[in-house]
């Protein structure tokens, strides 16, 4: 049965949408004028983080009065608690997306320590969850939700090898540790990005599944953290 | 042939031996106030309830909910045998107070109805009578008249009616003189006052403001401790504040009966889902 104020939910759910997709569009772009060394580009990654901070407050401002005025239960309960939680996470995304911009700025100064293959790869990986956590939230996919939380131990071994590699470097070649560290937080910053993936995948379970997986066997990562 | 209540322990002594449950047997089930199976009634040729099976705790709170003419204050009434007062109705099942089967030959509805009390949606004091009197009537029409028995029994009743403080200097007021809330307390004391073990509430804040529910709620909260609650509300919310498990009923039949937290989170039933969050029909 259709209410008049179905509206104001499918509003939710639109700006989470919305949230979701500006989010990996800017971490694309971070990694794009990261290996393109284009400061430009980097510039405007920078500007739009403000785009992702009112998009949260305003879908925060939404639940909020959606539980005010409409007391909600169950599923629908579950989708404004879903959208605080989630809108905070696609946030986080967009602050380290930005941070990887400032520091492409930096390292456009300076030629590159070595192709980026790795940094690439990871964020490959971090917006495949990102689009696949959203894609589970249109799609009521449980099963593909549990899916994207066990990848999220792929990128936390390259983040490994990449602290060893990176380590390597500037012990050899103290001239490098400048631009050694700017990559290894770049490389942080995507081990973070696909850890807030994986809270989205969690979060989108507990909406169809009414089941909070956090923390237990069944997403454990399958290389052990 | 079924164990029942036994017939021989007169109303006054139960009304003056207090709230326990009347024997061993049903000490050993005590966690379990009903326990009903495959209950069913009608009313003349219409069937009201279809095959109701259902156990209900004892010392909690359980909401019966769903939309209008769906068994709700029906199912309610067969608990104490009210439904007894229609002509034309009959039962079919197994209902059963603490291992006791309410529906043997031998069981006195009244005795039943001593047990199991009674709060109705319109508070109902009798107006030609006082606060005290009020609240006392159960217990003089079954003979108990010993002053400071009643005395101890009216204050009591009171209190635990969360009224005691509002009336007390003023118990010789007509009852129909208190506020609709005022009266709805009266009404539960009323019931208090004869020992129940169990309170059936057919809607008891319906008619009442957000105050006087708010108080009410309050006093179903701090009964729980000693009485077996079953309240029938339309609230969603109030059945969500104040039960510990719901069931939901429609068309007769028991759809779905959990956990308050279950049916208001994650009901199992899509119908369930569709009532609580108010998108029924």
């Amino acid at each position: 049965m259709q209410r008049f104020f179905d509206a104001e939910l499918e509003s939710l759910r639109t700006h989470l949408l919305r949230m979701g997709e500006t989010a990996i569009r800017q971490v694309r772009d971070a990694i794009k004028a990261l290996v393109e060394s284009n400061p430009s580009l980097a510039d405007q990654v920078i500007a739009a983080d403000d785009e992702l901070d009112h998009l949260e407050v305003e879908i925060d401002n939404e639940a909020i009065r959606y539980m005010n005025l409409r007391a909600p239960v169950a599923t629908e309960l579950r989708l404004v608690i879903v959208g605080m939680k989630a809108s905070h996470d696609l946030e986080r995304v967009g602050d380290e997306a930005s941070n990887i911009a400032k520091r492409a700025v930096r390292l456009s100064a300076e030629p590159p320590l070595k192709p980026y293959i790795d940094i690439p790869r990871m964020a490959g990986i971090a917006t495949e969850m990102l689009r696949g956590a959203l894609d589970c939230f249109l799609t009521d996919d449980a099963d593909k939700a549990l899916a994207i939380c066990k990848r999220d131990a792929e990128v936390d071994e390259i983040n490994r090898q990449l602290y060893r590699e990176l380590t390597s470097f500037m012990i050899e070649n103290p001239g490098t540790i400048s631009r050694a560290l700017e990559i290894m937080f770049i490389s942080k910053s995507l081990e973070r990005i696909a850890d807030h993936a994986t809270n989205i995948a969690e979060e989108v379970i507990y909406l169809i599944r009414a089941k909070d997986v956090r923390h237990t066997d069944e997403v454990k990562k399958t290389s052990g953290a | 042939m079924a164990d029942v209540v036994p017939a021989k322990i007169s109303v006054q002594q139960a009304m003056t031996a207090g709230g326990a449950p009347s024997s061993s047997k049903a000490m050993a089930e005590e966690s379990i106030a009903f326990d009903i199976k495959d209950f069913s009634m009608w009313y003349g040729a219409r069937q009201a309830l279809h095959d109701v099976t259902i156990r209900i705790p004892a010392k909690k709170v359980t909401a019966i909910i769903g939309p209008s003419g769906c068994g709700k204050s029906t199912f309610i009434r067969a608990l104490n045998r009210m439904h007894e007062l229609t002509p034309g109705t009959r039962i079919a099942g197994d209902l059963r107070l603490f291992g006791e089967n309410l529906y043997g030959p031998e069981v006195e509805p009244t005795v039943v109805r001593r047990r199991v009390g009674m709060v109705f949606q319109k508070s109902n004091p009798f107006p030609t009578m006082s606060i005290a009197e009020n609240v006392l009537v159960g217990l003089r029409l079954n003979g108990l008249t010993q002053k400071d028995f009643l005395r101890q029994r009216l204050e009591e009743s009171l209190r635990m009616a969360a009224l005691w403080d509002e009336v007390k200097d003023t118990l010789g007021r007509p009852g129909i003189s208190l506020s609709g809330g005022q009266q709805q307390r009266l009404c539960i004391a009323r019931a208090l006052a004869v020992k129940p073990e169990i309170l059936l509430m057919d809607e008891p804040c319906s008619a009442l403001d957000p105050i006087a529910t708010a108080k009410v709620e309050e006093l179903i909260h701090s009964l729980r401790a000693n009485y077996t609650v079953v309240i029938v509300t339309h609230n969603m919310q109030q059945a969500a504040r104040c039960s510990d498990k719901t069931a939901f009923f429609y068309m007769g039949k028991l759809i779905e009966y959990d956990e308050t937290r279950a049916i208001f989170m994650n009901p199992a039933n899509p119908q369930t889902e569709a009532y609580v969050s108010g998108r029924f029909g």
